[in-house]
C-alpha cells in the first residue's frame, strides 16, 4: 500500500446499552482506529467482546453514544438524512447469518436489486443487466434471479448476501462474521471471492470474526477487543508472530493448529474463566481479573492503548517488563 | 492390541422425506477401542451425526430405516444394540454410551435445575437413594470444574454462559461413568478460549475414566491435538481412515487433501488464493453412482463417475477408496503425499 491515504477513522467510539435502572451495557467503550483504503482491518475478539456492535455502529447502524466515526472527512453520525444516504452509497454491510439476513418472500433478484432502485443507479435492462453480472460475480448464475432464499444452501445465501453488499459498488465493506455460518470449504469460497473482489475494486473492508486464523489470512492489520475496548493493535503476521498483550497471548495460543506435530510443540497460555458481563464494568483493566500479571494499578486505571513499538501498540500497565522478560 | 468396546458393521441409514428417500450414511464401518479417541472428520450433511445418534439409537423412529438386510449391526461388547428394544436401549444409553451434543442451550432442559440433570441420569441408572446422587451429581460439576458447584445446582441453564452450560451437559453425560463418550461438535458453538479449557477437560476426564471418545467434528484443528485416529466422510461413506499422523501427513484421498488445504496454515501468506473446493456436497435422496465426490474432485476421472471404488490399504490403520491409488490409475500431477503403494 503506497498510498495510505485514510478513509475511516474511529475517534473514542462508545455505544453503550440501557438494560435497566442502574446498568449500562458497555459494549463499546472509548475504541480509536484508522482504516486505509484498499486495506482490511481485522477485529478479533471472543463473543461479546463488543466486536459486532462497533462494526454495527461504524456502519452507522447504531446511534453512537460518544465519540465519531469519520467517513472521508465527515462524522457519520451527524449526518442529515439525505447525507445519511450518500453514506450508504458509498458503505454497506455483510451479515453474519445468511438465513436471517435475506427477506425470504423477495427474490433474488429484488433483494439484489433493492440497492439499486432506492439509489436509482440503474433502470429497466440495464438493471437487469447488472444484476446478472453480480450473480456471476459471486459465482452464481442468472437462472438464479428469480428464485427465493429457502432454494440455496449456506454458502449460496452468503455469496447473495455479498452480491447485494456489492450491487451499489460501495468502497467500503463491513464483513460481520462473514463466513462462520458456513463449512470449512466453502468458508474457502468466500474468502478467495472477498479477497478477489478487494483486488479488483480496490475495496476497503473491516472484517470482524472470531475465527482468527481467518482473520489472520485476510487482514492487512488487526485489533483485538476485550469487553468493549481495544486491547491491541498491530499489522497481521507481527500480531500473530509477536502477541504483546497478556490476552492476545492467551487468545493465539488457544488456536487450534490443523497439525499435529505442531500442536505438540505449541506451549499453551491457559486462560481462566470466561469472560465477565460487560454491565457496569469495574474500574481498571477490563482483563485484570482473568490476568495473572495483573497489579493493584491494573485494577485502578485503565491503561491507554499505547504504540509499543513501531505500528504495534497495546494497552497493558506492564506490556514493556513482561515483554522484556520474554514471558 | 487392546480391545474392541464398540463395532459398527455396513450401517445404512435413510430417512423418507417429502421429497423422497434420503440416503444420508451408506455403509459404514468402523470400530474403536477402550481409551483411544476417534475423530469423524466432514462437513455438514455428510451423515456424521446421524452415525453417532444411531450408535446412541436417538433417530426418530418414524421416518428413519436402518436397513438391516444389508447385516447393519452396531456391536457393544459384541451385543447388536439394533436388535436392543427401547427398553433395553434405555439402559445403556447415558449409562455405558454417553453423547454430548453441539448446543448446550438447546439440549438441557430449560424449566429443570442443573443438579436435577445430572440426578436425573444418576436415579436412572444407578439404585442409589436421593442423597447418594445428589452427592454424586455434586461430585461430577466439581470434577467439570464449575465454581460454587453447590449453589450452582440449584440454578437453571439460562444462568449458566455457554462455556458453563457445556461443563454442565459434560456433568451430564459422565454423571454413570460412560465408557464410550460421543462428542458431537462438543465446541463448535465455543469460543477458543473456552474451546481449549472444555477439549482439556474431556481428555483429562478420559483419561480419568479409561473411556473411548468418538469425537464428531469439522475442525481439524481440533482434532490434531486429540485424536487417535481420524476418518474422514463425505456424502454418507468414509472415504479416508488413519492415523493422525497419516491423515494430516500422507493423505490419500482428495477431500482430505482439500479439508486440510482449505483452512489458512500457520506459514501460508496472507491473501495468497486458498485451495478451495468447488460446488457443494451432493444431494443424497439421488446419490451419484460412483464417487459421490468425483464431480468436486479436479483429478476426477472418467471412471470414478461410473462405479465406487475398491478400498486400497497403504497401512494397518490406513486405508483410502479412491481410483488413484489403482495400479493403472495415473498419477501425474498429483501431490507427491498421495501418490501412495498399497500394501495389499
Amino acid at each position: 500500500m503506497a498510498e495510505k491515504e485514510v478513509l475511516i477513522e474511529v475517534k473514542d467510539l462508545k455505544k453503550y446499552f440501557k438494560v435497566g435502572k442502574n446498568a449500562t451495557l458497555k459494549a463499546v467503550d472509548g475504541v480509536n482506529f484508522k482504516i486505509y483504503k484498499g486495506e482490511t482491518l481485522g477485529l478479533v475478539g471472543e463473543s461479546g467482546c463488543g466486536k459486532t456492535t462497533c462494526g454495527k455502529t461504524v456502519m452507522g447502524l447504531y446511534q453512537a453514544t460518544g465519540g465519531q466515526v469519520i467517513f472521508d472527512g465527515t462524522d457519520i453520525h451527524s449526518l442529515s438524512k439525505k447525507e445519511k444516504k450518500e453514506f450508504t452509497k458509498r458503505a454497506q454491510i455483510i451479515f453474519q447469518d445468511p438465513y436471517s439476513s435475506l427477506n425470504p418472500r423477495m427474490t433474488v433478484q429484488d433483494i439484489i436489486g433493492e440497492g439499486i432502485d432506492i439509489h436509482h443507479l440503474y433502470k429497466g435492462e440495464e438493471r437487469q443487466k447488472k444484476i446478472h453480472e453480480l450473480l456471476e460475480l459471486v459465482g452464481l448464475n442468472k437462472e438464479h434471479a428469480l428464485r427465493f432464499p429457502h432454494e440455496f444452501s449456506g454458502g449460496q445465501r452468503q455469496r447473495i448476501g455479498i452480491a447485494r453488499a456489492l450491487a451499489i459498488e460501495p468502497e467500503f465493506i463491513v464483513c460481520d462474521e462473514p463466513i462462520s455460518a458456513l463449512d470449512v470449504s466453502i468458508q474457502a469460497q468466500v474468502v478467495n471471492l472477498l479477497i478477489e473482489l478487494q483486488k479488483k475494486k480496490n475495496l476497503t473492508y473491516l472484517f470482524i470474526a472470531h475465527d482468527l486464523s481467518m482473520v489472520k489470512h485476510i487482514s492487512d492489520r488487526v485489533g483485538v477487543m476485550y469487553l468493549g475496548n481495544m486491547v491491541e493493535f498491530a499489522e497481521s503476521d507481527e500480531l500473530y508472530t509477536k502477541p504483546l498483550h497478556p490476552y492476545t497471548k492467551a487468545l493465539m495460543s488457544a488456536i487450534p493448529i490443523p497439525d499435529p506435530e505442531e500442536e505438540k510443540r505449541k506451549k499453551r497460555i491457559p486462560i481462566e474463566g470466561e469472560i465477565p458481563s460487560p454491565i457496569n464494568p469495574k474500574p481498571g483493566c477490563r482483563f485484570a481479573a482473568r490476568c495473572r500479571y495483573a497489579t493493584d494499578a491494573c485494577r485502578q486505571t485503565t491503561p491507554e492503548l499505547v504504540e509499543v513499538t513501531p505500528g504495534h501498540f497495546a494497552a497493558c500497565h506492564r506490556v514493556k517488563e513482561l515483554n522484556q522478560l520474554g514471558d | 492390541m487392546s480391545e474392541k468396546i464398540l463395532e459398527v458393521k455396513n450401517l445404512h441409514v435413510s430417512f423418507r422425506t417429502y421429497a423422497g428417500v434420503s440416503h444420508a450414511v451408506r455403509g459404514v464401518d468402523f470400530y474403536l477401542e477402550k481409551g483411544e479417541t476417534l475423530a469423524i472428520v466432514g462437513e455438514s450433511g455428510c451423515g456424521k451425526t446421524v452415525t453417532s445418534k444411531a450408535i446412541m439409537g436417538l433417530l426418530p423412529e418414524s421416518n428413519t430405516i436402518i436397513s438391516k438386510e444389508e447385516g447393519a449391526q452396531i456391536l457393544f461388547h459384541g451385543e447388536n444394540l439394533l436388535d436392543y428394544s427401547e427398553k433395553q436401549m434405555t439402559q445403556i444409553r447415558g449409562s455405558k454410551i454417553s453423547m454430548i451434543f453441539q448446543d448446550p442451550m438447546t439440549s438441557l432442559n430449560p424449566t429443570m435445575k442443573i443438579g436435577d440433570q445430572i440426578m436425573e441420569s444418576i436415579l436412572i441408572h444407578q439404585n442409589v437413594a436421593k442423597s447418594e446422587a445428589e452427592k454424586q451429581a455434586l461430585e461430577m460439576l466439581e470434577l467439570v470444574k464449575i465454581p460454587n458447584a453447590k449453589e450452582r445446582m440449584k440454578q437453571y441453564p439460562f444462568e449458566f454462559s455457554g462455556g458453563m452450560r457445556q461443563r454442565a451437559m459434560i456433568a451430564v453425560a459422565l454423571a454413570c461413568k460412560p465408557e464410550v463418550l460421543i462428542a458431537d461438535e462438543p465446541t463448535t458453538a465455543l469460543d477458543v478460549t473456552i474451546q481449549a479449557q472444555i477439549m482439556d477437560l474431556i481428555g483429562e476426564l478420559q483419561k480419568e475414566l479409561n473411556m473411548a471418545v468418538i469425537l464428531v467434528t469439522h475442525d481439524l484443528g481440533v482434532v490434531a491435538s486429540v485424536a487417535d485416529r481420524i476418518q474422514v466422510m463425505y456424502a454418507g461413506k468414509i472415504v479416508e481412515r488413519g492415523t493422525v499422523d497419516e491423515i494430516f501427513y500422507q493423505y490419500s484421498h482428495p477431500y482430505t487433501r482439500a479439508l486440510l488445504d482449505s483452512v489458512p496454515k500457520v506459514h501460508t501468506n496472507n491473501k495468497e488464493t486458498l485451495y478451495s473446493l468447488k460446488g457443494t456436497p451432493p444431494d443424497l435422496i439421488n446419490p451419484p453412482t460412483g464417487c459421490s465426490f468425483a464431480p468436486r474432485c479436479e483429478y476426477g476421472m472418467q471412471i470414478c463417475r461410473q462405479s465406487y471404488p475398491d478400498v486400497t490399504r497403504f497401512s494397518a490403520s490406513q486405508e483410502c477408496s479412491c481410483w488413484l491409488h489403482h495400479p493403472k490409475a495415473d498419477t501425474k500431477g498429483l501431490p507427491e503425499s498421495m501418490i501412495r503403494r498399497s500394501v495389499d
